[in-house]
């Protein structure tokens, strides 16, 4: 279900590095569900950055707002602006259309803590 | 979740449609089955049905009754003056705080149905019965002397009263095919007695939502047969509290609880239609009438926040300077931006104010409008 060309945070967001070597976010399937109708998301500023570990921006449903965590450390390069008038891009298509920000990672060795797509399902599996 | 929380009639019907339950005001109910943005606008667009089973409902009987609820509402009873009529009202405290906002219906030449919120079941019915016992020594011209011959019964119904409404442009359609051929349909604000497809009912012609409908009061036990029977209709959706939250704040309908509660008056709520002014002598009516007269106070105002999604108790600030919070806010469904209320002074309630709104990290800024948010409805 979780793709396997990508890797995975605790706080349900996933990487994947891209062509360009980009590093591109976004929220888990498994938190898509949890949230459920996404209706807002508050975007980072292209040029700003981004700290692992941190939030970073914000999606809201119509009952709650929960925050996004930063899988890694870095510069913003290009944010999902199709998020702006289409939020439920992201309940679609967790991991492709509705992917939220690009970064240029400052430092890859982050990507060593961070988990496989098979880690992933058992640690949403655990809680 | 509690394992005390009470269970409506429908209970085993909403998880039987995998809905989301939440408690609220003591009892376990859906938050949503599908998704709060799909039943709204399905509400919106076509037909949507509600569990109010929890709604407290008080039974108010006898030759006194009238006089009795003139006293504790603050509408003007008398405009229902046949029964099968219904109104808005309020019920105060001799502050004029509001202790809840209830729909009266008059029922029977001496018999009327309170249908008040389910947080306040409890509240209503104790207060209810104080002010009947200070009402039956109270004379009208102030005089305190025994009332001679009072009938007055208050009975709570809640347990044995089912309530269902359904809600939508399609909902009268809906409801014309349900009941025997050629019988009447309720008016606006009239309830009737009738039966939806073999089940005996009163249908009032009320809701919460912003488009036209019906509410339908039955027995407790047939209510689950009539909830199965509404969906077998293909039109009609199944409806939560959340889309329920939705659609009457797009209203700009007032919840208990949020947009009011003790600590406000009719007057800044703006509920003062509710409170006719030459009504005379009912619990709260001279500090209605006082509160009037001021220039000065804090009033509901609502607004739209286009960037943003509005949070209840969001910081609100004109110039720099905090000026009140968020009472109700959410996502519209209908507009797709942020709508909210909340208690300004009145200076700032004019329609076009722009407000900041503070939103976490941010601040962002929000116009006060006229509501309802939401324009051209079936209502």
């Amino acid at each position: 279900m979780n793709p396997d060309d990508r890797y995975y945070h605790s706080e349900h967001e996933w990487v994947k590095i891209d062509d360009d070597g980009l590093a591109v976010i976004g929220i888990t399937d498994f938190a898509q569900q949890q949230l459920g109708e996404i209706v807002f998301v508050e975007l980072p500023e292209v040029g700003s950055t981004l700290t692992a570990g941190q939030v970073y921006g914000e999606v809201e449903s119509v009952k709650s707002v929960s925050e996004l965590y930063a899988p890694v450390t870095g510069q913003v390069t290009q944010v999902n602006s199709i998020l702006s008038d289409f939020p439920e891009t992201v309940n679609a298509e967790p991991y492709g259309e509705g992917w939220i920000v690009k970064v240029r990672m400052s430092d890859t060795r982050v990507l060593d803590s961070l988990m496989t797509s098979a880690q992933y399902s058992t640690h949403i599996g655990e809680e | 979740m509690n394992a005390e929380a009470a269970r409506t009639p429908l209970f085993d019907e909403h998880v039987a449609l995998g809905a989301q339950m939440t408690e609220f005001a003591g009892y376990l109910m859906p938050m949503q089955y599908i998704g709060i943005k799909q039943e709204h606008l399905a509400v919106r667009e076509g037909c949507g049905i509600f569990d109010l089973c929890h709604m407290a409902q008080l039974r108010v009987f006898g030759t006194s009754a009238f006089d009795f609820l003139q006293y504790l509402m603050t509408n003007d009873l008398s405009r229902l003056s046949v029964p099968g009529m219904a109104q808005y009202t309020l019920i105060c405290d001799d502050d004029a705080g509001i202790i809840d906002d209830v729909i009266v219906y008059r029922t029977g030449e001496i018999e009327y149905l309170l249908v008040a919120n389910a947080i306040n079941r409890r509240v209503v019915f104790d207060w209810a019965n104080m002010i009947r016992d200070r009402w039956s020594t109270h004379q009208p011209c102030g005089e305190s002397a025994p009332r001679q011959g009072i009938d007055l019964e208050i009975v709570d119904e809640t347990d044995r009263t089912g309530l269902i409404a359904l809600q939508g442009p399609l909902a009268i359609p809906l409801v014309e095919q349900m009941m025997p051929e050629g019988a009447d349909i309720p008016t606006r604000f009239k309830i009737l007695a009738t039966t939806i497809g073999p089940t005996p009912v009163l249908l009032s012609r009320t809701g919460y939502t912003g488009e036209d409908g019906v509410e339908i009061f039955t027995h407790a036990s047939n209510t689950a047969a009539i909830w199965r029977y509404l969906l077998s209709f293909p039109e009609i959706s199944p409806c939560g509290l959340g889309s329920r939250d939705t659609l009457r704040l797009e209203m700009g309908y007032h919840l208990y609880g949020s947009d009011m509660d003790r600590g406000v008056d009719p007057i800044s709520a703006r509920l003062g239609w509710i409170c006719p002014a030459d009504k005379p002598d009912f619990v709260g009516s001279d500090a209605i009438r006082r509160i009037r007269e001021q220039e000065d106070h804090r009033v509901l105002v609502f607004f739209t926040a286009d960037d943003a999604i509005p949070r209840p108790g969001m910081s609100l600030s004109a110039n720099g300077v905090e000026i009140g919070h968020v009472a109700s806010g959410t996502y519209s469904p209908s507009l797709c931006v942020g709508i909210a209320s909340g208690y300004v002074p009145t200076g700032y309630s004019r329609p076009g104010q722009k407000l900041d709104l503070q939103v976490r990290r941010k601040q962002v800024s929000v116009v006060v409008v006229d509501p309802p948010f939401v324009q051209g409805t079936s209502l």
